[in-house]
């Protein structure tokens, strides 16, 4: 879905979740500002083999619920597929929330780097508790918030978590929200090599260990909420590798050991706050 | 209604030849490719493909990240230095 010579860094999250996009049928984009918007291409040129809607932040669910709505009425197969970045999600949490409420028709994709990269890296309410951005230079003081649980709890039609190091389990998910109908929303978890400040060759392996760590955990929902096969061994606390191996990235250089074993904790809780769910 | 003027248009390259960004070259050893395809899916820019005896990169597009050396478990890949 997405061609080669696009505007994305080395190493880019987002051009890998992008290219997964094939498996769906028909997709029709709609996409608030970001890093997807620059990559989609500038005018007259697409980097997308798909039709793309740039929209301002706060409209992009009205616009992709009506673009589905009319698609429907004029009797044109099509996926609308909202994609867009975590700091939109924000920006545009009402909208969102709102639609999922709706179960409007469309496919809500998230790719979450956990910060307003395309400006410079600023905090966002996905930021990690403690990682540095510009507008939190000696780490963030809050809590990520948890995006995905928020819209399980709309009673959304699918929803689902997902990792670029896991490529097959989010082709996967792709492949089901557009076989299904109703309000789906897939949060991809896309580490970014300048915003998190490391090395290009990386992602995969940094998408893993927070797998790995237990940091993002893979579930997905279909009206039941499940572990996804890629990931569920890390439920069990022996099977994690040390949080501290993901945490090598040079937004964390500043965590002391306490700092780490805070987060650990954290994390502990948050796994154990999705479980009562399952 | 001509909408020409106000569609883009779906084309590579609409950043340029970004393989002009690469430091360092991958070069895919075809003893040690098993081709399982985990480059292939792996590549954020798309440029790896199926060849005959190893996989093959579009060098006129790879921005040389070094995901694919990092994803191969054949260790089939080397970066060098452009
Ligand atoms: C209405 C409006 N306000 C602010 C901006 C500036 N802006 C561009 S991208 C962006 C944040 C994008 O963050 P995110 O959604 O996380 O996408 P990312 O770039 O990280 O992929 C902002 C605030 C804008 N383009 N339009
Ligand atoms: S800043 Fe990060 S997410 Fe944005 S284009 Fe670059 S690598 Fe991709
Ligand atoms: S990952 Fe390695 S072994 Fe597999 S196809 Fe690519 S180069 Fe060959
Ligand atoms: S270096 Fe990066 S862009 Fe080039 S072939 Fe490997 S994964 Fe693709
Ligand atoms: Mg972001």
């Amino acid at each position: 879905m997405i061609l080669p010579g696009n505007a994305s860094c080395q190493g880019c999250p987002i051009s890998m979740a992008m290219r997964c996009l094939d498996v769906i049928k028909n997709p029709v984009l709609v996409i608030p500002a970001g890093c997807s918007t620059v990559i989609a291409g500038l005018h007259p040129k697409s980097a997308m083999k798909a039709p793309v809607v740039h929209v301002p932040f706060p409209s992009t669910l009205a616009v992709a619920c009506g673009l589905s709505e009319a698609y429907k009425k004029l009797g044109v197969e099509a996926n609308v597929v909202a994609w867009m970045g975590d700091g939109a999600a924000d920006i545009g949490f009402a909208g969102l929330s709102a639609s999922a409420a709706r179960r409007d028709d469309v496919i809500t994709v998230v790719v979450d780097n956990e910060a307003y990269m395309n400006t410079g890296t600023q905090a966002s309410l996905s930021t990690f508790w403690k990682a540095k951005t510009t507008t939190s230079p000696a780490g963030k003081t809050e809590e990520r918030r948890n995006l995905s649980l928020i819209m399980l709890t709309h009673k959304a039609d699918y929803v689902a978590t997902a990792s670029v190091g896991y490529i097959r389990d989010l082709r996967k998910k792709l492949r089901k929200a557009g076989e299904m109908a109703g309000f789906r929303f897939i949060h991809i978890h896309a580490p970014c090599p300048p915003g998190w400040r490391f090395p290009s060759e990386k992602t995969v392996e940094v998408a893993r260990k927070a797998v790995m760590s237990g940091a993002w955990i893979l579930w997905e929902y279909d009206g039941k909420l499940r572990l996804s096969k890629a990931g569920e061994k890390y439920a069990l606390k022996e099977n994690r590798i040390p949080l501290a191996e993901y945490l090598k990235q040079g937004r964390f250089l500043h965590l002391s050991e306490r700092d780490i074993r805070e987060i650990e904790r954290k994390i502990d809780e948050d796994w154990e706050f999705l479980l009562r769910f399952s | 209604m001509d909408l020409s003027p106000i569609l883009s248009e779906a084309t590579v390259a609409s950043a340029g030849e970004t393989g002009s960004w690469r430091n360092y070259r991958p070069l895919v050893s075809s003893e040690l490719c098993s081709k399982c395809g985990n480059c292939i899916v792996y590549c954020p820019e798309g440029v790896i493909f199926e060849g005959v005896d190893s996989v093959e990169i579009d060098y006129r597009f790879c921005k040389g990240c070094g995901v694919c050396r990092e994803v191969c478990g054949q260790k089939a890949i080397e970066m060098v230095p452009e």
